[in-house]
């Protein structure tokens, strides 16, 4: 609690317990007038002077003004207790909305505290600790175990397990190099590193990501344009209802019916309609939902820009895909080994050794199937043969590795693969060894995260690639997408997209998945678009709409979800908080419900909506 | 140009007021306010000086909401 707070929390103790003693002692008249006005102003001092300074200023219809006019027109009803009390009531409203809006903004922001302190300079072997900001580009920076790492960089020397959960929400370390580029934002876990910066502060990782962060609540959403409209037609149209019922009941009494006019308890009635005619629950608890959607999201790994993509991200009925570096890995793996006449292992060993000189990509992939050392030592007599393969003897026995024509050219039947993909054709002492397939493979997670699409309301799954026909049906069959575009160019993707948008309904949204930097024209067309694997890639930062920090598939589940249950509750708050006002006006103006129902009812549904807002930030279990 | 500036203010209804008010300053293109970061974003329209632009606008958000501050 700040000063503020617990000043008010004395001023509630000391009034409480006035009141309570008063409520005991039997007393009337200007007496118990003068005796309660004592807490009152305890109490609500503030109050008055701000109602005060908004008539003024023109502001008449504020929560302020409302409470002033309930309150004092209670006490000269000689209701003083009542009076008092409600004033009692708000105050605690108050302090209690000021507290948990304080609290979670410091769980949220402590969520999302990426920002460094500072960075390590080396000067004359002493560290000196400097401003991020001042460290210009090309400074030699020096990152000692337990810090973050403050500007995006190269390292240059060190090894280390970095710990990127806060930027990715991925739990399992990385290992980093030197020659590694590194991001800002990852926490240095084991080693020492001196890193070479690449960026200044305002351009770096961690930078962007805040200042995302920041202004993500600025793009305001459907619902949150709602509240604030509603609320500023509420708050007069209570009023006026409440002068509306203050005056006509008592008239009609008096001149239609001839009956006596009542006019205390018709301006007791008016006066409940006062109470209750604060919108505090709704204007407070729907942002809270909002940012603690926003920041639960970000603390995941996925980075929304706006609440009006939480809002549209919970409305997705079709979500389309990118292939290459979305659904699969965008390099090239080895897929399978077929028809191999001896162990797979001993294969790839071979093939590798025989590749181990050349630098083409496919070498590398077979190094890493292969992933033992290699000595190259075992490999003589090596003979590239330029659009064929290699030749050459491992160990003393001659290993031909590469593609059909090879096979021809030193007399080997080759097996074709029937499947698609880059097939390498191994020959070992002059027989036909069998075929080592190359591909694009499916990430780990991609056949799930589209069944769980599937599973949360997603009505179609679509995949656009550039990519060859073959290829791409094996990839959709494999994954279970429902349909595949393919052989498109870059051009060609952003007409397909703009066709399947203008065949669904407007209440169905799109998302368009893709790996950001050749995506960017796709990502703004569509309904929402979501980038991956983005950590550090400005095109798609500036580009999507959502940012999946690493290149996991499922955190596109992930992401509906969080934006499923942040929606829920903004609408379950709304219609609570409404609900419940509705139903107190019309209690209060058939005098079934007094002020005391009233400001419960306020104040009560102000703490419930809020709880309610701060369990959207619980998102690890969705 | 864009400034951002942290601000002080209790209840989000005051923030929307306050927000409403910046907007209304003369000089001022546009102004969001973000209760829950406490920030006000100004974007300050074509050669004018953002320093006496936004004692205006604290005047101004002073006359809606008493109890607000803008730290420049």
């Amino acid at each position: 609690m700040n000063k503020k707070q617990k000043k008010m929390l004395t001023r509630i103790i000391i009034a409480f317990v006035l009141i309570a003693v008063l409520s005991v002692l039997s007393v009337d008249g200007y007496l118990e007038f003068a005796l309660y006005m004592i807490p009152y102003l305890v109490i609500g001092y503030d109050i008055l002077i701000k109602a005060f300074k908004g008539i003024r200023n023109k502001q008449v219809f504020d929560e302020n003004f409302l409470m002033a006019v309930a309150t004092i027109g209670a006490i000269l009803l000689k209701d003083y207790k009542e009076g008092t009390a409600v004033m009692l009531f708000y105050q605690i409203g108050e302090l209690f909305q000021s507290y948990a809006v304080g609290k979670s903004r410091r769980n949220i922001t402590e969520l999302m505290d990426i920002r460094p302190d500072y960075a390590n300079i080396e000067n004359d072997g002493k560290l000196e600790k400097v401003d991020p900001d001042e460290v210009e580009i090309g400074s030699i920076i020096v990152v000692q175990p337990g810090e973050k790492v403050p500007l995006d960089g190269v390292i240059v020397e060190g090894t280390t397990t970095l710990n990127t959960s806060a930027l990715t929400g991925e739990s399992l370390p990385r290992s980093a190099k030197p020659g590694d580029e590194i991001i800002s934002g990852c926490i240095n876990m084991t080693g020492v590193l001196k890193i070479r910066t690449t960026k200044e502060f305002d351009e770096s990782t961690v930078s962007k990501i805040l200042e995302l962060i920041e202004e993500s609540s600025s793009r305001k959403s459907r619902s949150e344009n709602f509240i604030s409209k509603f609320a500023r037609y509420y708050t007069p149209a209570v009023c006026y209802g409440a002068l509306a019922l203050a005056v006509l009941p008592p008239i009609v009494n008096l001149v239609i019916l001839h009956n006596p006019a009542m006019w205390s308890q018709w301006i007791y009635r008016a006066l409940t309609f006062l109470v209750i005619s604060c919108p505090c629950a709704l204007v407070i608890s729907i942002p809270l939902s909002f940012f603690a959607g926003i920041g639960g999201a970000s603390n995941a790994g996925v980075l929304v820009k706006g609440s009006n993509y939480l809002e549209t991200l919970s409305e997705t009925k079709y979500v389309v895909f990118d292939k290459t570096g979305t659904l699969t890995k965008g390099v090239f793996e080895v897929a399978g080994v077929h028809h191999n006449t001896m162990e797979q292992s001993k294969i790839l060993e071979y093939a590798a050794l025989a590749e181990s000189f050349s630098s083409h990509p496919i070498s590398r992939s077979l190094k890493t199937a292969y992933g033992k050392e290699i000595n190259q030592n075992r490999v003589t007599d090596v003979e590239e043969i330029s659009g064929n393969g290699v030749t050459a003897k491992v160990d003393g026995t001659p290993v031909a590795v590469g593609n059909v024509k090879l096979m021809k050219r030193i007399g080997v039947e080759a097996v074709e693969c029937h499947q698609v993909g880059t097939v390498i054709h191994v020959a070992i002492d002059g027989a036909y060894a069998g075929h080592i397939l190359i591909s694009d493979v499916p990430k780990p997670t991609s056949k799930d995260a589209i069944a769980n699409l599937k599973k949360n309301g997603i009505k179609e799954t679509v995949m656009l690639t550039g990519d060859i026909d073959r290829v791409a049906q094996q990839v959709a069959g494999e994954l279970g997408v429902d349909r595949v575009y393919s052989e498109l160019l870059p051009a060609d993707k952003v007409s397909k997209v703009e066709e399947l948008l203008a065949k669904k309904s407007e209440k169905e949204k799109l998302a368009f998945v893709g790996d950001g930097i050749n995506d960017a024209p796709v990502l703004s067309r569509a309904d929402i678009g979501i980038a991956m694997g983005a950590m550090g890639s400005d095109a798609a930062i500036e580009a999507a709409d959502v940012v999946l920090m690493d290149d996991d598939p499922m955190k596109i589940v992930k992401a509906i979800r969080i934006a499923k249950k942040c929606m829920r509750i903004v609408y379950e708050n709304i219609y609570f908080a409404i609900g419940i006002k509705v139903i107190c006006l019309i209690l209060g103006a058939v005098g079934i419900a007094n002020m005391w129902v009233a400001i419960f009812a306020d104040v009560g549904v102000m703490v419930l909506a809020v709880l309610n807002a701060i369990r959207t930030l619980f998102v690890k279990r969705l | 140009m864009k400034k951002s500036y942290k601000i002080e203010v209790d209840c989000a209804n005051c923030a929307n007021k306050m927000e409403e008010a910046a907007k209304n300053t003369a000089g001022v293109k546009d102004a969001s306010v973000n209760f829950m970061m406490l920030k006000m974003k100004v974007e300050f329209e074509e050669g004018q000086d953002p320093d006496s632009v936004m004692k205006e606008v604290l005047k101004n958000c002073k006359k809606v909401e008493d109890d607000c501050e803008i730290y420049l």
